[in-house]
Order: C-alpha cells, then sequence, then structure tokens
C-alpha cells in the first residue's frame, strides 16, 4: 500500500529559553513524482502549519547543508519566535523533496514560506536579512519573539 | 545518464544569450565538479522586478542546468545597480558565497 510517512515538525533552537511543542505531522503520499493532489494538500497543510515555515535539508538544531544552515541562522538572528515557526526536513521524505520543487516553482532547496506566502531561496533570504526587507517584513507579520523588559532591541544578536 | 557536462561557461553564455546579460560572472563551487554554481548576472531585464521576480527568470532560463547541478546561487542586478555597487565598493562586487565554506559547497551530495 501506500507508504506512509512522518514530516516532523522541527521548531527553531530557541533563542532565548522557550520550550514550544513538537508536534508531530503524519502525511501521506500517493504518488512518486507527479505533484499528486494529496501531495499538494500535505504541502498545503505544511505551508500553513505555521506562520514562518521553512522546507529545508536536516533539522534546524542539524543542517544537513550551507545553505539550509545559512537561512536558519539568518531566521535565529532576526529572533523568530520558535513558536511561530516550523521547518520540515525535506531529506526525510522524498516525495516531499521533489513536491515541493514544484509546488513553489523553485528548484533548490532551502525554501521559506512567511503567511503562507512563498519568500524565496537562501539567496533571497540573505540579501533581505541585509538590506533590512525580511526584519520589516517579520515585524509587520509579529512573528518575532519579544524579550522580556526589552522591546526587540536591534542589532544586538545574544552570543550563544 | 549521459548529460552534456554543465560548465562556467555554458552557464555564462546561455544566460548571455537567454537573458540578454550584459555582465555574468559564474564560478564553480564544486571544486570543478560541475555540481555547484555561484553567479553574478548583470542584465536589462531585471529593471522593475523584484528579488522574487529575477531569481524566477533566471531559474526558467536556466531551468535544464539547474536540475542537473545540486546547488545553484545567483546575485541578481541591473546594470545600473551593478555600477552603483562596484563603484560603492570600489570593484569588489561578485557571485554571492553565503552558505558555502570558503566559497566550496559543503552538505550533502544527493
Amino acid at each position: 500500500m501506500f507508504a506512509r510517512t512522518i514530516l516532523s515538525r522541527q521548531v527553531l533552537r530557541p533563542a532565548t529559553r522557550i520550550a514550544a511543542p513538537t508536534p508531530s505531522f503524519a502525511l501521506s503520499f500517493l504518488q512518486r513524482r507527479l505533484l499528486s493532489d494529496a501531495t499538494r494538500q500535505a504541502i498545503d497543510k505544511a505551508v500553513a502549519s505555521a506562520p514562518v515555515v521553512l522546507f529545508m535539508k536536516g533539522t534546524p538544531e542539524t543542517p544537513q547543508c550551507g545553505f539550509s544552515r545559512a537561512s536558519i541562522q539568518v531566521l535565529g538572528m532576526q529572533g523568530v519566535d520558535p513558536t511561530k515557526f516550523a521547518a520540515f526536513n525535506v531529506l526525510e521524505d522524498q516525495e516531499l523533496r521533489q513536491g515541493i520543487k514544484e509546488y513553489s516553482d523553485w528548484p533548490t532547496i532551502p525554501q521559506l514560506y512567511i503567511d503562507k506566502e512563498f519568500i524565496g531561496g537562501c539567496d533571497i533570504i540573505i540579501s533581505m536579512h541585509q538590506n533590512g526587507e525580511l526584519a520589516k517584513l517579520l515585524g509587520e507579520k509579529k512573528v518575532l519573539a519579544v524579550e522580556e523588559g526589552t522591546s526587540a532591541s536591534e542589532g544586538e544578536d545574544k552570543k550563544e | 545518464m549521459t548529460s552534456t557536462s554543465i560548465t562556467e561557461d555554458s552557464i555564462k553564455s546561455a544566460l548571455t544569450e537567454r537573458l540578454g546579460a550584459t555582465h555574468v560572472e559564474v564560478q564553480d563551487m564544486s571544486g570543478g565538479c560541475g555540481q555547484s554554481f555561484t553567479s553574478l548576472i548583470v542584465s536589462p531585464e531585471f529593471a522593475g522586478k523584484n528579488s522574487l521576480k529575477r531569481h524566477r527568470l533566471v531559474n526558467a532560463a536556466l531551468k535544464t542546468e539547474i536540475s542537473q547541478i545540486h546547488a545553484w546561487s545567483a546575485k541578481c542586478q541591473t546594470p545600473e545597480e551593478w555600477e552603483k555597487e562596484r563603484a560603492s565598493t570600489g570593484g569588489n562586487d561578485g557571485p554571492p558565497l553565503d552558505g558555502t565554506a570558503d566559497g566550496k559547497v559543503e552538505g550533502v551530495s544527493q
């Protein structure tokens, strides 16, 4: 029968100390290759699973590719609230890995979605990080973690 | 798989031809394996388009090539933006190397 695969929903390594629950997410896929309705629906669900969603190689804790690592680092530096973030490891699921490329009409991984809207891949994430557009967008979408006592001080990254 | 090998030069000529690029720099990040490339693409066709649209334009122009390689990175500028950046950085404008280790791609191969 059909292979049933689990897409684990990962949270960003908490920048401060927020421990978010990690619900898991079961998706089943019907066909290989073509973006079937089932795959599309599964990806629809994944994209809608959090305000900020990253499809990546590996996990936020252990990225398996430099571009995925750079993208995760940017989201971490921006201070994205871990409870408003989900990451999907495309290496765990061949259907997702191929399907997401067709779904987004984008040939590479990672891929970032904010409020179900496709933002781009690593090059775009980094250039938006550098030119301030990403901070602005994340702020507008209210997906940044606000630290107690401080109101999102900019430019100061927490030392790990 | 028989594949006509993809090189810095083949990507460069494809972009010049298909995107009317006036300046292209392509760098093989895989140490010569022809698997990963980063690029700086200067084309008047990027004018009036945001970053996402520019990348989509490039992805469409290089659809076959990108599907055959492991990693692809691009910086898309109009001739005016490129001139401006070259002037402000003293000519130090080039393909992006983010996500690489000293210009080499790391991570899983397939």
